[in-house]
């Protein structure tokens, strides 16, 4: 216990605000503590935490992906065609076309990244417009609103209490968290996707694959894009080309706030999780104390700025006005 | 012939020559396949088209090269033009004359340089990451720009703005003629002067040039405060194209302005990178985007072929050895 306070800093210091948070809103509002109330913050940032786990992988490889959002409608999108084309399907076959659409366009981002060597956010935002443009373009923009019964039908997996249900996407959420959490701490790929990212050259000459590492690494990304697409269409009943555009940077922050580091070779699948609620916390949490809707991005916009401008501040340093060991400026 | 580009690459940066015969390509093709190309109209909607998105380029542009980036642009852009209209507002609308014109465009480029200043402290000061930091920034500014236009949009301004926004000097827009003057501002800036000077070697190393007695964190926290200038000029010059402001009016621009920078060659490491390839490269994602539409495609099918584009130029420059090989044989 001692030695997870100490190694996970940023994720106990996450918590404790969380808490605090949880705390004073649970007091301030007799509702933000209702089954309800707690059932529907889960059940609305399911997709965004399986965004994050699989962001959080790429993020430990010492990449960054800003293409995920719009991968992710493409593989809703072209799931939605597919299912058609079959006669309906069932969840096994509608996780299996999501999945492979998802790895595909997550290998097309590796094989960029790690087979020509261009930089991660350069060849993701490449894949950005390239994805959003043909996905616009060959849709016209139509959405799909007739889709198969099993697909938009509600599923309470489970209950929090009275009108408390959880649904489908919250247990899609656990499993993409077990999974990233089994990938990253408890197989050897995931040691060497955290030593990747650490140290790129370093990992290469103890003998890691670097190439497969990062296929591994976007393909997870890439499928947890497409299941979380999956499970966005039973939250939202049908699928719209540009609904999930925008997205790619609120779980990037979230990703961040969690404890991952830009740069590589930090971060964890709980740490995830936190950064998440956090701000789907305070955006219920405002909208329950009955701050003006239009006033939530700009507090949420604030607590974030805060919240990494003291994450890294070294009040000593600044103090004595020492040169302080900096943190590394540029883009990975 | 060689000499010609070798000194233009001496002076421009060494992307220039090949771009410029890359934009002589494009113009060539388009020219070929659609008659009404080469005509005076096309150029005219190029100039009026260009620089919204040239301006913005140059605000992303300056913090790339110090090893960081900007994503408030959008944001910050909107947020000093709903400053300009507020003015404007408070003055009579329509009816408000030049001086309250004069006195809303000094207002709108503090609240960018404030905006900036605001974010580089937070990168350079506390250490954040600018991905972070800017990001944080964006959702912040975006929510005061919502919360204080309630998510509506403001309008009627008086009728000398649009002779700004829509009027022409010598058969060139006055918008093209701003950004013409920006550009080469910026070209200066970077290329010629001690502050361009620091920006290039702190995104080299920052360490290297805080020992070398850079004063690298006045300097960070100077070029975002430039970046914000520089989105507010854009902002301004967006509210007399369009006669109206709304939060997220151009958001659509954020990515491609960093493809722009990237196709011009800019470091996405930082310290290297020019004004004027990312301006030639301006003028071929522009040039591509107008052949395009009068071939009968939409802005989305151009959306797609920029990404593609980008994705095609980086393969070459940046490829597998087989093909950079090839790549450098063709420019001998």
């Amino acid at each position: 216990m001692r030695d997870y306070l100490r190694t996970h800093e940023g994720e106990v210091r996450l918590f404790v605000v969380l808490a605090a948070l949880t705390l004073f809103l649970g007091f301030a509002s007799p509702i933000f503590l209702s089954a309800g109330n707690l059932a529907s913050l889960l059940n609305n940032n399911a997709v965004n935490v399986i965004w994050a786990v699989g962001l959080l992988v790429v993020l430990i490889a010492g990449g960054i992906d800003i293409s995920f959002a719009v991968g992710a409608s493409v593989a809703q999108y072209l799931t939605a065609l597919a299912l058609h084309a079959v006669g309906g399907g069932n969840w096994i076959v509608g996780l299996l076309f999501a999945g492979v659409f998802g790895i595909t366009i997550g290998c097309v981002n590796a094989a960029l990244i790690a087979g020509f060597r261009i930089i991660s956010i350069v060849a993701t935002i490449a894949t950005f417009n390239a994805l959003f443009g043909l996905l616009m373009f060959t849709t016209s923009g139509k959405s799909i609103y007739d889709l198969p019964d099993w697909w938009t039908d509600r599923v309470a997996v489970a209950s929090l209490g009275a009108g408390g249900a959880l649904t489908l996407p919250v247990a899609g959420m656990v499993a993409a968290m077990a999974a990233t959490w089994f990938l990253i701490s408890r197989t050897t790929t995931g040691r060497q996707i955290y030593a990747f990212g650490d140290n790129p050259e370093g990992a290469r000459r103890a003998g890691v694959a670097t190439v497969k590492i990062q296929f591994i690494a976007y393909g997870w990304l890439g499928l947890m894009g497409g299941v979380g697409g999956l499970m966005q269409v039973n939250l939202a009943q049908e699928v719209v080309p540009n609904a999930l555009i925008g997205r790619e940077l609120d779980v990037l922050a979230a990703v961040v706030l969690g404890g991952a580091r830009l740069g590589g070779g930090r971060g964890s699948v709980f740490g995830c999780f936190l950064g998440v609620l956090l701000v789907a916390v305070l955006q219920n949490g405002l909208n329950l104390l009955g701050v003006s809707p239009y006033a939530f991005k700009m507090l949420i916009g604030l607590t974030i700025l805060a919240a990494i401008s003291f994450s890294n501040f070294d009040l000593g340093a600044l103090l004595t006005g020492g040169a302080r060991r900096r943190g590394d400026v540029g883009i990975s | 012939m060689s000499a010609l580009a070798e000194g233009m690459g001496r002076v421009f940066g060494r992307e220039v020559p090949g771009l410029l015969a890359l934009l002589a390509l494009t113009v060539v093709a388009f020219g070929l396949t659609s008659p009404q190309f080469l005509s005076v109209a096309n150029f005219d909607s190029i100039g009026f088209q260009l620089p919204d998105l040239g301006l913005l380029s140059l605000a992303m542009l300056a913090p790339i090269i110090a090893g960081g980036i900007n994503l408030a642009i959008i944001a910050t852009a909107n947020l000093s033009g709903l400053t300009l209209a507020w003015i404007l507002n408070m003055n009579g609308g329509p009816q408000a004359g030049v001086l309250a014109f004069i006195v809303g465009v000094a207002a709108a480029l503090a609240v960018g340089g404030a905006s900036g200043a605001a974010m580089g402290v937070t990168i350079a000061y506390f250490g954040a990451h600018p991905i972070l930091a800017s990001l944080a920034m964006m959702i912040f500014l975006k929510g005061l720009g919502e919360f204080l236009t309630r998510g509506g949009d403001i309008s009627g301004f008086p009728a000398f703005l649009g002779e700004l926004g829509h009027g022409v000097i010598l058969g060139v827009p006055v918008t093209m003629l701003v950004f013409t003057a920006a550009a080469i501002v910026w070209h200066v800036l970077l290329s010629r002067t001690r502050h361009g000077f620091s920006v290039a070697m702190i995104g080299s190393n920052p360490r290297a040039s805080e020992y070398s007695g850079i004063h690298v964190r006045r300097s960070l926290t100077l070029v975002y405060a430039l970046s914000g200038v520089m989105c507010a000029l854009a902002g301004i010059l967006m509210l007399t194209e369009f006669n109206s402001v709304r939060v997220g009016h151009g958001e659509a621009l954020l990515l491609v302005t960093v493809l722009a920078c990237f196709l011009g060659g800019v470091d996405p490491f930082g310290g290297f990178g020019r004004v004027a390839p990312v301006f030639v490269s301006l003028l071929i994602l522009q040039t591509l985007s107008s052949g395009l539409n009068l071939l009968g495609a939409n802005q989305h099918l151009s959306t797609a072929v920029w990404g593609l584009f980008l994705i095609a130029v980086m393969v070459l420059r940046s490829g597998t050895p087989a093909l950079r090989a090839l790549f450098e044989s063709i420019r001998r």
